[in-house]
C-alpha cells in the first residue's frame, strides 16, 4: 500500500532541532509561548501548532551517561487506532498510505486523540480541528521530501522507497548491534502492522519515550465495531447539514447584499 | 582549519576537543557520520558536560574545565612512552632532531621557562627567547641529532617536559576518571600508524583560557607526532563558530594583523618600509615573498598615491604603539575615558564581552556609538538596562540596519577555507544595507570631509585609492572582488594567483592570500560548482580554497620522503617514477619542481626551517605548553607548586579572580559557559525568532543531581549565580537545570561541581534573560588576550533564600 516512507535513525540524530523548525516554517504553524521546565524538550507537548519535535531522554547506565535524542510525532500506522476511532472519517489513510485528517469533515470530536497510543494528535479549539503532521502530503505528492528529512543535515532522516529503507534500516540495525548496542532494534516495522515513519533504536523504546508496545484500545476498536456501519450514514448527514446550512447561509447572504444594494440605491 | 569538511569522512579517530561539533556545527556530524559507517571510525568528545555531541560519540571524556593542556600534556607522554609516535614522520617533518641552546631550561616549582623577567607594566611576567632558540653553526645552520638521541634534541626535550603527565596525575587534575582516560589516550595514539589518520576537531573551549594559545600548540604537537598532518582525515581542525568569520579573520579583523596574517607594523621596530621588510622577511620559507605581498598590499591601499620615492605610502599605515588595544585592553581604556567613540560592526559586547556589566557601564563615557546590526542589540541600548538613568548618560547613539546575509551578495570563506560565492536572495527590508554599501557610503563621506576640511593627519584618508562605484555611484562589488585578488597596474588585468604579484609597486592585490579566486571577471574560480566525479572528496572544481585551491595544506607529508603515499587508500599527491612528476587529488603545497628529496626537507614551507615545530620559539608564554590553571581555579597547581595562572598574562585588574582559599570557599563552583544549537552568540538575530525562542525560551544553568540536592534546588527552578565580579551585586538569575549530563568531580582529592551557562541571553529583544558574561573575568591569554571565558569560579543560591 505504502511506496514511500521515512526512517528516523536515531543513532545518527543530534537533537539539532532543524526537523522541528522545518516542520514549522513549511507548515506555517506558529511558535507556542513556553518555559524552561528543566530540560531541553520544548514544547512539552504535541499539539496543533506542533506535529513533529525531538524528545529528550536521559538515562542512567550503571553510572554512564545515556541522552537519548529522537523526532517524533505521526507515526502513521497501518493499523491506527486514530482512523478507527473517528466518527466521520476525517482521518483516514491516503493513497500514499499515510494518515491525514480532512478538515471539512472533522467535528472536533477529539476521539482520534485521545485513542493515539502516541499522543501526537493536536486540537485547534479555535477551529474545532484536531491537526497533526500531515506528511508532508503537498511535498510528497510532488516529488519533493518532507521538510523534516530535508533539513536534517546528518542523514538521521532519510526518505525514499519503502523497500529500501527498511533495507537500510536493517543493515543499520546490523552495524549497530556489530558495533557495542546489542538492544539496537527497528521500531515501526510489526508494531501496529507497520508505520510509515519506520525507527531504528539503539536502545529499548521507553528510552526513547517511545511505547512498547503501541496497539490499538480495545475500546477503539469495540467502538469501531459498532459504530463503523454506521459511518456512512452519519457522514451523509454531515454532509447533508453542511450543503443544507451551506445554502440557507447563501440565501442569507444574498438577501443581506440585495438589502445593502437596495439601501445603496434609495439613498 | 588545516583539512576541511568534507574529508573528515577519512578520520580513523576524531576527537571533538573544547568544541560541541554536533550542536554548534551540525554538518560537521554528517562527514563523521560518513567516517563511522564506512570505516568503523570512533568519535571522542573531550568535555566538562555530556553534550548533544557526547551522546553520539563512542567515547566522553569529562575534563573540569581550564585542563586541557594538562589532558593533552598527557597524552603527549603517552604517545612518548609507548612509542606510538610516527617515527619517519617525526624525524624527517619536524623539528624533533633540532638541537636547542644549552642553556635552555624549566623549573619544575615555578613553572617558568629560562628567560623569565618581571614586566611591571602588565603585572605580569615576560620572556627573554634567547634560550629557546636552535643552536646553530657558524653559517646559521641549525643543528640536528638525527637520531634523535641527544639531550638536547627537541624529542628529548619534549620527554623530559611532559615526564610528570602521568595518567594518575592528570586524572587527579582534570577529574576525569583514570581508565576512561587512558582509553581515550590509547584509541587517539592509534592513529601514529602510518595509514592511519587521526583528527583532532577544536572550538573555543580550546582557545577561550589564559593559556589559550598553548592548548593549539600542544594539539599542533600530537598532530606532528602521531604524523597526522598534511594527510586526508587528520589535520588540526579550528571550527569556527559563525559564518564567514574564517573570512574575517583572512581580512584581518583583528588589531595585530593585516589582510593575508601578515603582522601589523609597530612604530619602534619599523620606522621605515625598509625596516618592515627586513625585520618581517625570514630568509627561508614561503615568508620570503612577503615584499611582493606587502607592497602590493599598500598599492591597494593608496593606489597611484604609493610610489617608490614614498616607500609605496608606508608612512600612511597606522602603526601600533605597542601597546595591547586587544578587547579587554580597549575597554579598560574607555574606562579611563580615553576613548570618545566606538564603532560596533555586527558586534554586540555588551553580552558577549567578559565582566560584561562593567562594559555596559564604561559605554557611558563614549561620546558617540555607532551600532551596525540586524535588529537593536544591549550595546547599542545598554542605556535601558534597568537601574540605569538615561538622563544620566550623555553617549550619542547611532543605530544602522544592516541587510542578513541572505539580503546581500559576495563571498564567504568557511571553516575550510573554501571561498565561495553567495547570492543574494532577496532585497533587505527597509532603510537595511549590506555591509559593503554601509563602508563605502562612510568612507566616501570622511574622504571628503577630509579632502575639503583637513584635519589632523588628513593624508592617510585622503591619499587612500577608494574607487569601487559604478556608473550610477553604486557600489560595485565586483571591483573590490578584483582588487582582492590582484590586477596589474599596466591595464593587463587580473593576476592568476599571488604568485605572479611583484614588489616594485607593479601589482595590486588586497589580500595575497585570497589571489586567484577572482581571476576571471566571467568565471570566478569561487563561484564554480562543480562536483568531482572521481577522487577523494577535494572537489577542487568547487569554488576556491585559500591558498591557491589548496584543499589539505601541507600535503607533502602525505607521502613518505621517496613521494610514495602513506595511506594508498586516499592517495592526495604522489611522485609518478615513471613521468618523473607528482600526480595527485588536491593542489600540491610544495615545489613541484622539486624531487621528493628535496621536497621532503621542507614540507612545512611556510617556516623558515621547514619542519613541524614540536618546540617553538614562536609564543609569548613558552617554547612547550604548560599546565596552569585557570585565573579562576579551585585547587593549587598539583604538577608546578609555586604556580598560580599564565605568568605571563597581564593582570589587568585588581581583586578581580578568585585567589585566595577564603574566595575559594564563597566561589566553589566551577563555571563554564557555551552555546547551544537553537540560538546565536548574543542571540541578537535568534532571540528574535519566535520559533527559536520557542525551543530555549528562557536562560539556565545546568547542575548536577547531587549538586542540587545539597542546595535544595529544584529542577525547573529560579536560582541566581554570582561570581568575584559580581560581588555585592545581585547577580545572575537563571533557571535550574538539574541534569544527568553533569557529574561531581574527584579534583586533586575534593569533590568538585562543575556547571554550566549558555551565554545567549540579554535585555533586548522578544526574548529576555540576564547576561551570563556579567560573571566571567576579564583576563586573556598572553598571545591572543582572548578572554578565559571557558573557566571560571561562582556560587549558586536558590532565588527564594
Amino acid at each position: 500500500m505504502r511506496s514511500q516512507i521515512c526512517l528516523v535513525d536515531t543513532s545518527k540524530c543530534t537533537g539539532c532541532r532543524a526537523c522541528q523548525s522545518a516542520c514549522k516554517q513549511w507548515n506555517q504553524l506558529p511558535a507556542e509561548s513556553t518555559t524552561f521546565t528543566g530540560a531541553y524538550e520544548n514544547p512539552p507537548y504535541f499539539s496543533c501548532m506542533t506535529w513533529t519535535k525531538v524528545v529528550f531522554r536521559e538515562h542512567d547506565d550503571h553510572g554512564s551517561t545515556r541522552w537519548y535524542m529522537s523526532k517524533q510525532g505521526c507515526m502513521h500506522c497501518t493499523d491506527a487506532a486514530c482512523v478507527l476511532a473517528c466518527p466521520t472519517g476525517a482521518i483516514h489513510h491516503t493513497n500514499q498510505g499515510t494518515v491525514t485528517i480532512d478538515e471539512i469533515k472533522c467535528i472536533g470530536c477529539n476521539y482520534c486523540a485521545a485513542a493515539c497510543s502516541f499522543r501526537v494528535i493536536g486540537f485547534d479549539r479555535s477551529a474545532n480541528f484536531a491537526k497533526k503532521c500531515t506528511f508532508c502530503y503537498d511535498r510528497i505528492s510532488n516529488g519533493l521530501k518532507p521538510a523534516c528529512s530535508s533539513a536534517c543535515p546528518t542523514g538521521a532522516l532519510l526518505f525514499g522507497d519503502e523497500r529500501e529503507i527498511i533495507r537500510q534500516a536493517q543493515s543499520r540495525v546490523g552495524y549497530l548491534q556489530a558495533n557495542g548496542r546489542q538492544d539496537a532494534r527497528i521500531y515501526g516495522l510489526d508494531e501496529v502492522q507497520g508505520t510509515a515513519m519506520l525507527y531504528v533504536l539503539e536502545d529499548f523504546p521507553d528510552r526513547y519515550g517511545l511505547p512498547s508496545d503501541p496497539h490499538v484500545p480495545i475500546q477503539t476498536r469495540i467502538w469501531n465495531a459498532i459504530y463503523g456501519p454506521l459511518r456512512i450514514a452519519v457522514v451523509l448527514a454531515v454532509t447533508f447539514s453542511i450543503w443544507a446550512n451551506y445554502n440557507k447561509n447563501r440565501e442569507l447572504d444574498e438577501g443581506k447584499a440585495a438589502n445593502q444594494d437596495g439601501g445603496g440605491a434609495e439613498r | 582549519m588545516t583539512n576541511h569538511w568534507i574529508d573528515y569522512q577519512h578520520s580513523d579517530v576524531i576527537m571533538a576537543i573544547g568544541g560541541n561539533t554536533a550542536e554548534n556545527h551540525p554538518v560537521s556530524m554528517k562527514w563523521i557520520e560518513r567516517a563511522r559507517e564506512t570505516k568503523g571510525a570512533k568519535l571522542i568528545c573531550v568535555d566538562p558536560r555530556f553534550t548533544r555531541t557526547a551522546a553520539v560519540s563512542d567515547l566522553h571524556v569529562p575534563l573540569r574545565p581550564g585542563t586541557n593542556t594538562a589532558y593533552l600534556g598527557g597524552l603527549i607522554r603517552y604517545i612518548l612512552d609507548h612509542g606510538l609516535y610516527h617515527e619517519d614522520y617525526v624525524r624527517h617533518y619536524t623539528n624533533a632532531s633540532f638541537l636547542i641552546q644549552d642553556d635552555f631550561d624549566f623549573d619544575a616549582v615555578s613553572g617558568l621557562f629560562s628567560g623569565v623577567e618581571d614586566d611591571p607594566t602588565r603585572s605580569a611576567k615576560k620572556y627573554d627567547r634567547s634560550s629557546w632558540q636552535y643552536r646553530s653553526d657558524e653559517q646559521g645552520n641549525a643543528g640536528t641529532d638525527l637520531s634523535m638521541q641527544s639531550p638536547n634534541c627537541v624529542l628529548q626535550l619534549l620527554r623530559k617536559h611532559y615526564a610528570d603527565y602521568t595518567v594518575d596525575a592528570i586524572s587527579e587534575i582534570t577529574g576525569c576518571d583514570r581508565d576512561v582516560l587512558e582509553e581515550s589516550y590509547r584509541l587517539f595514539a592509534s592513529t601514529g600508524i602510518p595509514g592511519k589518520a587521526g583528527n583532532i576537531l577544536y572550538a573555543m573551549g580550546i582557545t577561550q583560557f589564559t593559556h589559550g594559545a598553548q592548548n593549539v600548540r600542544a594539539i599542533g604537537i600530537v598532530q606532528a607526532l602521531l604524523g597526522n598532518m598534511g594527510i586526508a582525515g587528520g589535520g588540526v581542525n579550528a571550527q569556527r563558530g559563525q559564518s564567514n568569520v574564517q573570512g574575517a579573520t583572512d581580512m584581518a579583523m583583528l588589531y595585530h594583523i593585516i589582510p593575508g596574517y601578515m603582522s601589523t607594523p609597530q612604530q619602534a621596530a619599523h620606522p621605515s618600509l625598509s625596516d618592515y621588510l627586513q625585520r618581517e622577511t625570514p630568509a627561508a620559507g614561503w615568508w620570503t615573498n612577503r615584499p611582493k605581498y606587502f607592497i602590493s598590499l599598500l598599492k591597494a591601499f593608496y593606489g597611484e598615491h604609493a610610489v617608490e620615492s614614498n616607500e609605496f605610502g608606508y608612512q600612511w599605515l597606522p602603526k601600533l604603539d605597542g601597546k595591547d588595544h586587544s578587547h579587554i585592553a580597549m575597554y579598560k581604556s574607555m574606562a579611563e575615558g580615553e576613548m570618545e567613540g566606538l564603532i560596533c560592526w555586527a558586534d554586540n559586547p555588551a553580552v558577549s564581552g567578559p565582566t560584561a556589566g562593567s562594559k555596559r557601564q564604561y559605554t557611558a563615557n563614549l561620546k558617540w556609538l555607532v551600532s551596525i546590526d540586524l535588529f537593536e542589540n544591549e550595546t547599542a541600548s545598554f542605556w535601558k538596562e534597568q537601574g540605569k538613568n538615561p538622563e544620566e548618560i550623555d553617549t550619542e547613539v547611532f543605530i544602522l540596519p544592516a541587510a542578513a546575509s541572505y539580503e546581500r551578495e559576495g563571498n564567504k570563506a568557511n571553516s575550510g577555507r573554501w571561498i565561495q560565492w553567495q547570492w543574494k536572495a532577496q532585497d533587505a527590508p527597509g532603510d537595511c544595507r549590506s555591509d559593503l554599501w554601509i563602508v563605502n557610503a562612510l568612507f566616501k563621506r570622511l574622504q571628503a570631509l577630509y579632502a575639503g576640511e583637513g584635519g589632523i593627519v588628513p593624508e592617510p584618508i585622503v591619499n587612500m585609492a577608494w574607487q569601487y562605484d559604478d556608473s550610477s555611484g553604486q557600489i560595485d562589488i565586483e571591483k573590490v572582488c578584483s582588487e582582492i585578488n590582484g590586477y596589474r597596474i599596466d591595464g593587463s588585468g587580473l593576476v592568476k594567483n599571488f604568485l605572479e604579484l611583484k614588489d616594485d609597486g607593479s601589482t595590486v592585490c588586497g589580500n595575497w592570500l585570497y589571489s586567484g579566486y577572482y581571476n576571471d571577471l566571467s568565471h570566478p574560480p569561487c563561484k564554480r560548482r562543480q562536483r568531482e566525479t572521481e577522487g577523494i572528496g577535494s572537489h577542487l572544481q568547487w569554488a576556491y580554497a585559500w591558498p591557491l585551491n589548496r584543499r589539505i595544506v601541507y600535503n607533502r607529508c602525505s607521502a613518505d620522503p621517496s613521494g610514495k603515499p602513506w595511506n594508498p587508500d586516499v592517495p592526495q599527491v604522489w611522485w609518478d617514477q615513471q613521468a618523473r612528476d607528482w600526480k595527485g587529488y588536491d593542489v600540491p603545497d610544495f615545489n613541484t619542481g622539486l624531487t621528493p628529496v628535496s621536497s621532503a626537507r621542507t614540507p612545512f614551507i611556510m617556516l623558515p626551517e621547514g619542519k613541524a615545530r614540536l618546540f617553538s620559539a614562536f609564543l609569548n608564554d613558552g617554547p612547550l605548553p604548560v599546565h596552569y590553571e585557570p585565573a579562576d581555579s579551585p585547587t593549587a597547581n598539583r604538577l608546578y607548586p609555586a604556580a598560580t595562572f599564565n605568568p605571563i598574562s597581564q593582570r589587568f585588574y585588581e581583586n578581580h579572580v578568585v585567589e585566595t582559599e577564603q574566595d575559594r570557599e564563597k566561589y566553589p563552583y566551577v563555571l563554564t559557559t557555551y552555546r547551544v544549537v537553537e540560538h546565536y552568540q548574543t542571540g541578537t538575530i535568534t532571540r528574535n525568532m519566535p520559533w527559536l525562542n520557542e525551543m530555549m525560551p528562557e536562560l539556565f544553568v545546568e547542575i548536577d543531581e547531587e549538586l542540587a540536592a545539597e542546595l535544595g534546588i529544584a529542577n525547573g527552578s529560579r536560582v541566581t549565580v554570582t561570581s568575584k565580579r559580581l560581588e555585592n551585586q545581585a547577580g545572575v538569575e537563571a533557571k535550574a537545570c538539574v541534569t544527568k549530563r553533569l557529574r561531581p568531580m574527584m579534583v586533586n582529592g575534593r569533590k568538585t561541581h562543575v556547571v554550566g551557562m549558555p551565554f545567549h541571553w540579554g535585555f533586548i529583544g522578544m526574548n529576555k534573560g540576564a547576561v551570563v558574561n556579567d560573571l566571567t573575568p576579564s583576563v586573556g591569554d598572553p598571545n591572543t588576550t582572548i578572554p578565559e571565558f571557558k573557566a571560571s569560579l561562582c556560587n549558586i543560591r536558590r532565588c527564594d533564600e
